[in-house]
């Protein structure tokens, strides 16, 4: 090194030396390239294109407020009711990180519902992004079931209930329904056995399996591809270094873009847990404030509303084994969409009116069977679930038919894109 | 010795390796599914339970916790007992053929003296803890009520006998656990007569 070398120099020699040392060893500039800097999105990205980030920044979330809060709960049905009381009184700043992780689970929902309904608008599930979608499909059954196993913990009479009615839905299996009931809960009652085996695997189990899925869908997306608001493969317009002509690095466009949607995001999140935490009932039960009773059951039963559209179509059949069978098909179907989707184009810019029609039917019944789910069982709820649960199936199983013979329009070759 | 490759061979030992292991992964994995059967202390702590009735005032409901679960006892008025006969009509098992009840309890009355009636407070739909609705014509259930049980959870409704009536999810009626009485004033439940 000369002596007109400046000190900053010599550090940049440095830090390009132990970076080649650890290229040597481990591919980091590889894969951060691969995955990051030089990973091509389309350059039209819109708001929708938030929440794939945004459900990862809740999952992170809730792996760290859930390992805080492991540390001070406890789970047995003698300590549970008293160990969450114990965080929110007694531990320094429990009460912040109990709220962070149960506003965190809903804000989950949000987010993948929101996430999963930009698939729905854009034809994000088609060709040739399949197995990407089945991936995000078992994260959200995996989220279901962390959803389902955490909400007993706090041992209050709602998650008491709550998870009566969900594993009695395994006793609506013909022949082995009793025993398989009685396999899940370890005893002839949701008691202490239940309690300790539902602590371990919404700690550890589902939380590996949901880790890995993560995984598996951002590979198998970068494998493909993002997809765009308009539908459009960007790789096969490319410029002559080979990048597409409508691909910008991820890093650093989508990550700065990120950032934004993760500081109002973070704005919500915290009105939510400094000023509504319970959010009037839907976040928290307030049945769930009175400990576990396994003679008494709350007046009024309804699971939180991110089940509640699926709890309304179980309702409206007056029989359980194929009420139950409604509701597991209710949220299978969602698996299938690649193969019930015949349409030519995949983005709803360049849908036809059939498309829009069902899809905007099946957003209404989907919020309005969420809406039924949470109100009493009276008779006109009833028939309003049994009308909304039909569009709900209409969307899926017709989608075949008016997929194939919609008017769709030409989609162009390049993205739709104005300048800012 | 041939440099030649015996396919055959290979693809034979991969296979039983691969049939080897996966009987060895089920072997092993049998004890792991098995631990989440109840245990012997849960299988203990299911034992029978003994309930004095001698203090239940005629149409009167007492809950006792057996197996974790509530127990219905009713002392049913010569009323309650009359209401039973001609619901027929309105029951989808009134004659309790799809049931889950001791033999002794395969009739209208549902029980084996008929003014007291022994039920498991769990919801045949999803296990809710049905509420007791006695009074003819509750409002809180439906005009026509005869009165009976109703589960707050799903709109089930049972008679007084625990039958389940036509167009609710639940599917058969409130299950009759076993039960014997020991003396007049004083039931076992958990086990039948000759059993216990």
């Amino acid at each position: 090194m000369s002596s007109t070398t400046s000190q900053n120099a010599v550090g940049r020699g440095r830090l390009a030396a132990l970076q080649t040392w650890i290229d040597d060893r481990f591919p980091m500039t590889t894969l951060w390239k691969s995955q990051v800097s030089e990973y091509y999105a389309a350059k039209n990205f819109n708001f929708w294109y938030y929440f794939g980030s945004l459900a990862l920044l809740v999952l992170v979330i809730q792996l760290l407020s859930g390992l805080f809060l492991a540390m001070n709960y406890k789970p047995s049905s003698a300590e549970a009711f008293n160990s969450v009381e114990y965080i929110m009184r007694d531990v320094e700043w429990g009460w912040l990180i109990r709220y962070i992780h149960s506003t965190g689970a809903s804000a989950f929902f949000i987010v993948v519902y929101l996430h999963m309904f930009r698939a729905l608008l854009y034809g994000s599930y088609q060709k040739p992004r399949e197995l990407l979608w089945i991936f995000g499909m078992l994260i959200y059954f995996a989220l279901m079931g962390e959803a389902f196993f955490g909400y007993l913990l706090p041992w209050g009479n709602m998650s008491y209930w709550g998870a009566q009615v969900i594993v009695s839905l395994f006793g609506a299996i013909p022949y082995v329904g009793d025993s398989l009931m009685e396999w899940i809960r370890g005893d002839y009652y949701i008691s202490d056995v239940t309690l300790n085996r539902f602590f371990a695997m919404h700690v550890i189990a589902l939380p590996l399996a949901l880790v890995f899925l993560v995984i598996g869908h951002v590979i198998a997306l970068h494998e493909v591809g993002s997809n765009n608001p308009d539908g459009i493969e960007i790789k096969y317009v490319k410029g002559p270094d080979g990048i597409p002509l409508d691909g910008i690095a991820f890093h650093p466009y989508y990550t700065v873009k990120d950032i934004v949607g993760v500081g109002v995001f973070l704005i919500l999140f915290s009105l939510v847990i400094f000023f509504a935490p319970m959010m009037g009932g839907y976040f928290l039960e307030h049945a769930n404030f009175d400990p576990a009773n396994s003679l008494q059951t709350p007046p009024h039963i309804a699971p939180v509303w991110y089940f509640t559209p699926f709890y309304a179509i179980l309702r409206s059949v007056p029989n359980k084994p194929l009420g139950a069978a409604l509701m597991g098909v209710a949220v299978l179907l969602f698996v299938f969409l690649p193969w019930l989707d015949r349409g030519k184009v995949k983005s709803i810019r360049y849908r036809g009116p059939l498309f829009k029609f069902f899809l905007a039917a099946f957003a209404i019944s989907f919020v309005a069977l969420g809406y039924l789910g949470m109100q009493p069982p009276t008779p006109t709820y009833t028939m309003a679930g049994r009308v909304f649960g039909t569009v709900y199936f209409a969307f899926f199983l017709l989608m075949p038919w008016y997929t194939s013979i919609d008017k769709t329009r030409p989609v162009p070759t390049r993205v739709t894109y104005h300048g800012h | 010795m041939t440099e030649q490759v015996d396919a055959g061979r290979r693809h034979f030992l991969t296979v039983a390796t691969a049939a080897v292991g996966a009987v060895g992964a089920g072997f092993a994995a049998t004890p792991f599914l098995a631990s989440w059967k109840p245990s012997a202390r849960a299988k203990a702590m299911g034992a029978p339970v003994e309930v004095d009735i001698s203090k239940l005032e005629p149409g009167a409901l007492l809950k006792i916790e057996w197996r974790g679960k509530a127990v219905y006892i009713v002392h049913r008025t010569p009323q309650m007992l009359s209401q039973l006969q001609g619901m027929a009509a309105r029951l989808r098992d009134p004659e309790s053929a799809e049931s889950d009840q001791p033999a002794f309890a395969k009739n209208e009355a549902r029980a084996a003296k008929p003014e007291y009636l022994v039920l498991v407070g769990v919801c045949t739909h999803l296990g809710c803890a049905p509420l007791d609705k006695f009074t003819p014509g509750d409002v809180t259930v439906s005009a026509d009520w005869p009165g009976g049980f109703f589960c707050p959870c799903h709109g089930s409704k049972f008679d007084l006998s625990g039958r389940v009536f036509k167009d609710v999810p639940a599917p058969t009626n409130l299950p009759v656990p076993p039960y014997t009485f020991v003396t007049d004033t004083r039931l076992l439940i958990g086990a039948e007569a000759g059993n216990a």
